[in-house]
């Protein structure tokens, strides 16, 4: 399978020196483990949002095999060093193997994760108009952990970046979960928000933010969830766009450069999981996935589920490029919040 | 130069350090920790306190600044607003506070 790939190659010299950055400061970032498998299952998403990296939205058709998933359901049976299964996407509940796959990766005794973009239990499968209204009940019956993008306890940010009507849908997205028992104090399961700016500046402090948005959900709609999870914008892709039509590139890159910080470059995700697309090749992690900067073992052979191997995952250099800096800034950002 | 005030001059802040580095030294180390962390105000506090105080000043390095902070420490659009009307009334305040002055010398000018 891995020979039909062809390699990319990145030309662009790196201008913002994410890899001299991390010498200066005599950072070595070796992966650590690999105990997160994270799946982009498909780009299709019934939303499009402004700063998406993934480029995800209504009309995109990619989707990962019923081999692709199988093979990572083999992956993860094999290795317990590998507890965690991140569904990601588009809206990965879109995929038509889906709940089989969420059910069997927890019949694996994997903790399952699913980036669950709310709207998508009202506004069902823009292709098919299937719906997804069952969502709630299935995340808690399988208890997957739901890790759910909110820009903002308000609408303005929220729909400014997510679209029109979102915030509101939102809500009542929330409400559904929470009527299950998500987000709800004992009842053991995870609801998380994700915070990310709403243009070209970093997040606030993730504590105080958490604090923000608890009361102000908790005041305003009377909902609840566990823990927020800020995020920095990936200056790639859309958002790239954006950042290029607006003239604000630079300054943005710039920002990111001044504000480097080791503490946070030591906590990068790259160094815990492996990214999959939809055609089962592997990344580092979900940015260098939409790059198509391929991660590769230590003989620079490209990684694939197909001919998946431990030792050789493990072992492999993370392909850097400048847009890490968007995870060194700060207080960090990865898919779990910040990491400093 | 074609203008008096050019946005891309606001990274050259530092510059102020020519000619008089010390002071410029002890003006920024003042200056970051004033703002640069919480204290017995939160950063956000500080940070909409100096937007209002960029719009009664009518500063736009300052205004730009600070609505960038703003947003960085987490603040929306009506609390980052209503910074600014407090701006605003403050020197509408001063402004008819004065008219008693204009009240006490009218009174003397009029049998």
């Amino acid at each position: 399978m891995s020979a039909i790939f062809k390699l990319k190659v990145v030309e662009e010299k790196s201008k913002y020196g994410f890899e001299a950055q991390l010498r200066r400061n005599g950072i070595d970032l070796p992966p650590l483990s690999v105990d997160t498998l994270q799946v982009n299952v498909t780009r299709l998403c019934n939303q499009v949002c402004r700063h998406c990296h993934v480029d995800a939205g209504p009309q995109r058709r990619e989707m990962l095999s019923p081999e692709g998933i199988a093979k990572c359901l083999e992956i993860l049976e094999r290795h317990p060093q590998i507890s965690k299964l991140d569904i990601t996407g588009g809206a990965p509940e879109l995929h038509p193997g889906f709940d089989a796959f969420v059910e069997q990766a927890v019949a694996l005794g994997k903790h399952v994760m699913v980036r669950h973009n709310l709207t998508v239990q009202l506004d069902g499968n823009p292709q098919t108009g299937e719906s997804k209204e069952y969502l709630p009940q299935f995340f808690a019956n399988n208890r997957a952990e739901v890790i759910s993008s909110l820009p903002y306890y308000q609408e303005y940010f929220t729909d400014a970046q997510r679209g029109s009507g979102v915030f509101k849908k939102s809500m009542e997205a929330m409400q559904r979960l929470n009527k299950e028992g998500y987000g709800v104090e004992g009842s053991g399961l995870m609801l998380n928000l994700v915070y990310n700016p709403v243009g070209p500046y970093l997040p606030a402090a993730q504590a105080g933010l958490e604090a923000d948005y608890k009361r102000e959900l908790r005041e305003k709609f009377g909902l609840v969830f566990n823990s927020l999870y800020t995020i920095t914008n990936m200056p790639i892709n859309r958002f790239r766009l954006h950042l290029d039509k607006t003239g604000q590139f630079e300054a943005y890159m710039e920002k990111l450069l001044a504000a480097f910080n080791p503490a946070a470059a030591a906590g990068v995700m790259c160094r815990s999981l492996v990214s999959v697309g939809h055609d089962g090749r592997i990344y580092d992690c979900d940015f260098n996935q939409m790059l198509e900067m391929e991660a590769v073992d230590a003989q620079r052979k490209r990684l694939t589920i197909f001919d998946f191997d431990f030792g050789r995952a493990l072992r492999r250099p993370i392909q850097f490029g400048d847009h890490c800096l968007g995870c060194t800034a700060g207080a960090g950002s990865s898919c779990g919040g910040a990491t400093a | 130069m074609s203008n008096y005030y050019e946005s891309g001059d606001l990274k050259k802040f530092g510059d102020i350090g020519q000619h008089a580095k010390k002071l410029a030294d002890d003006f920024f180390k003042y200056y970051g920790d004033v703002v640069g962390s919480d204290g017995a105000l939160t950063k956000r506090e500080k940070a909409l306190i100096a937007l209002a105080v960029s719009h009664a000043e009518k500063c736009p390095y300052c205004i730009d600044a600070y609505t960038t902070q703003c947003l960085e420490a987490g603040s929306n659009p009506e609390q980052m607003m209503e910074a600014v009307h407090v701006a605003a009334v403050m020197r509408a305040g001063i402004t008819l506070v004065h008219s008693v002055q204009m009240q006490n010398h009218l009174k003397k000018m009029v049998l």
